[in-house]
């Protein structure tokens, strides 16, 4: 189907191999190629320093993939969108901006699900602050407890920080409400979106939060790039957290003014070419049938879970709602289940996923993840149980002693 | 220099079997017979870092040659480390630091197997073995 509109399928497809990654980066769809090239080759300015019709013409369209990417996640105003180098920046960039209105004693809820990138900057702020780390507890299924989440919170609660879809499990969390009980609370509420935006619509006003974060490289976009979603009224209030040119105002020797939000985010030259690559890479999803790629993932996804089923020994951990499982196989060790498979031309990723705390929860030292995206098909997971069954051949056979 | 005769058995293994699967049962078959210490004996100061999964590796010395073991719990990557430990076991400190690991890795016919990420794992328990050889 969409596959077509992917060049880099067809090479890799020619090396023999089956890439069952997209949770890690997706590959790139031709109108991303054709942008950068168009940008490229055309002549390039840099943006916000104008001065001459060029450099307007670049600032114009770098400032319309803001419009683009407000639109995308339904923000209320352009202007509540900050670009950044990626998600992990953009989580940080939040850890340092917040760090005045974090005191000691105060909670920061969080879910053993999360990514390092929503957990590090936290357990640093939470350290420099002296404030607590809350977790809130998983079911079996993978899922943030509801009845357990809505008593931890509290008016020591400052903020909550929880991923949409688990990189690891494939689960989609109750954001929404988690959302509403933070307000309810005060608390403000921090909403990693990298996995999710990928696989479904967004819409940052129905979740209720008050920031969203994702990053461009795996929603078909560039790398460099990731994008802070701050609802206008706190986002505006938030002190810059890095220095330099474009984000101020006025400078003298002694001391500076800054840039209102966004801008006074986005210190120094931004990645330019990338937010135009993700521009074009947001028309192009704009473009597709949503909910025919949804409902094609959905199909895709039954058909992962019920081949990994019928293989003996083989556990998927939690129960995924969208594009991407997890498994163990008893008595086989996932570096090994990697080895084969990589030998065989399929990329999955193995490990623990950046995710160390909820490995520890589950009990299990790694795991295998296949990941779909719009354009994965069921050919390719023919390969990969193939590929499985080779490999699962040789290591669940008895170790000649 | 002659292959001590560990090492000739395991080059005669695996080039016996070039296939996916006869490579690879080799190196399962090879990953037992990997000198080796028990899981409880592991401690932190013997991990080799830089590995896909954690390889544990210790040295001894009778007179003057050295003899290595190491612990995973991964099979295949057991095989992996017994293609090098025995190669490796009975040398000198002298003899050790003459022995051409790549060339090694290229005649057992893993070099093109090998992801660079599990490469760079072997590469890492190289280089322990050499720093632990040198120490002695
Ligand atoms: C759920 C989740 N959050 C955050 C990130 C971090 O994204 P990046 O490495 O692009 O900053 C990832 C990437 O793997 C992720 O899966």
């Amino acid at each position: 189907m969409w596959h077509n509109d992917f060049p880099a399928l067809a090479a890799l497809a020619a090396r023999g191999i089956t890439y069952l990654d997209s949770a890690a980066t997706a590959q790139k769809p031709a109108a991303l190629l054709l942008a950068l090239q168009t940008y490229l080759s055309q002549g390039v300015a840099n943006v916000h320093r104008a001065g001459y019709r060029l450099a307007d013409e670049v600032t114009t369209a770098f400032e319309a993939c803001r419009d683009e990417v407000a639109t995308f996640i339904g923000a209320a105003q352009r202007d509540e969108i900050v670009f950044t180098r990626s998600a992990t920046e953009a989580f940080n960039l939040l850890a340092y901006a917040l760090e005045p209105q974090i005191q000691a004693g105060d909670e920061l809820l969080l879910s053993p699900l999360e990514h390092h990138a929503n957990l590090l900057p936290w357990q640093q702020l939470a350290a420099r602050r002296s404030a607590t780390l809350v977790w809130l507890p998983i079911t079996a299924s993978g899922h943030i407890d509801m009845t357990a989440a809505s008593k931890l919170f509290n008016p020591r609660t400052k903020l909550l920080a929880v991923t949409q879809l688990s990189n690891v499990l494939g689960t989609v969390q109750p954001v929404r409400e988690l959302c509403a009980l933070a307000e309810q609370h005060g608390a403000l509420s921090v909403v990693d979106g990298a996995q999710g935006i990928v696989h479904g619509t967004v819409d940052v006003r129905a979740l209720g939060c008050d920031f969203y974060v994702f990053s461009a490289h795996k929603l078909y976009g560039p790398d460099g790039l990731g994008v802070l979603y701050g609802r206008h009224s706190l986002l505006s209030q938030l002190p810059p957290w890095q220095f330099g040119g474009e984000m101020v105002q006025q400078v003298s020797r002694a001391s500076a003014s800054f840039q209102a939000a966004p801008l006074r985010f986005e210190a120094g030259t931004p990645p330019i070419s990338a937010v135009l690559a993700l521009r074009a890479s947001l028309a192009y999803l704009r473009a597709l049938d949503r909910s025919a790629v949804a409902a094609h993932e959905a199909a895709l996804l039954q058909h992962l879970k019920d081949g990994l089923d019928q293989r003996a020994g083989v556990r998927r951990l939690g129960d995924s709602d969208a594009a991407l499982v997890s498994f163990v196989v008893d008595a086989v060790h996932h570096a090994d289940l990697a080895q084969l498979l990589d030998e065989q031309g399929i990329a999955v990723r193995s490990g623990q996923h950046c995710a160390h705390p909820l490995m520890a929860t589950l009990g299990v030292a790694g795991s295998t993840r296949v990941s779909l995206s719009l354009y994965s098909q069921d050919a390719d997971l023919e390969r990969f149980f193939t590929a499985l069954d080779n490999a699962l051949a040789l290591l669940q056979e008895e170790p000649t002693p | 220099m002659s292959l001590p005769a560990a090492a000739q058995q395991v080059l005669n293994l695996l080039q016996q079997s070039p296939s996916f699967e006869g490579r690879n049962r080799a190196l399962l078959q090879l990953g037992n017979q990997l000198p080796s210490f028990a899981s409880e004996r592991r401690n932190e100061q013997d991990l080799v870092h830089g590995c896909d999964s954690q390889v544990w590796l210790r040295c001894a010395q009778q007179g003057t040659a050295l003899h290595f073991s190491a612990s995973s719990d991964a099979r295949l990557i057991r095989g992996l480390l017994a293609c090098l430990l025995l190669r490796a076991n009975g040398l000198t400190a002298a003899e050790l630091a003459h022995v051409d690991w790549p060339d090694w890795l290229t005649q057992l016919g893993l070099k093109q197997q090998l992801s660079p990420s599990r490469a760079n794992g072997l590469n890492a328990v190289v280089q322990r073995v050499l720093a632990l050889s040198r120490a002695t």
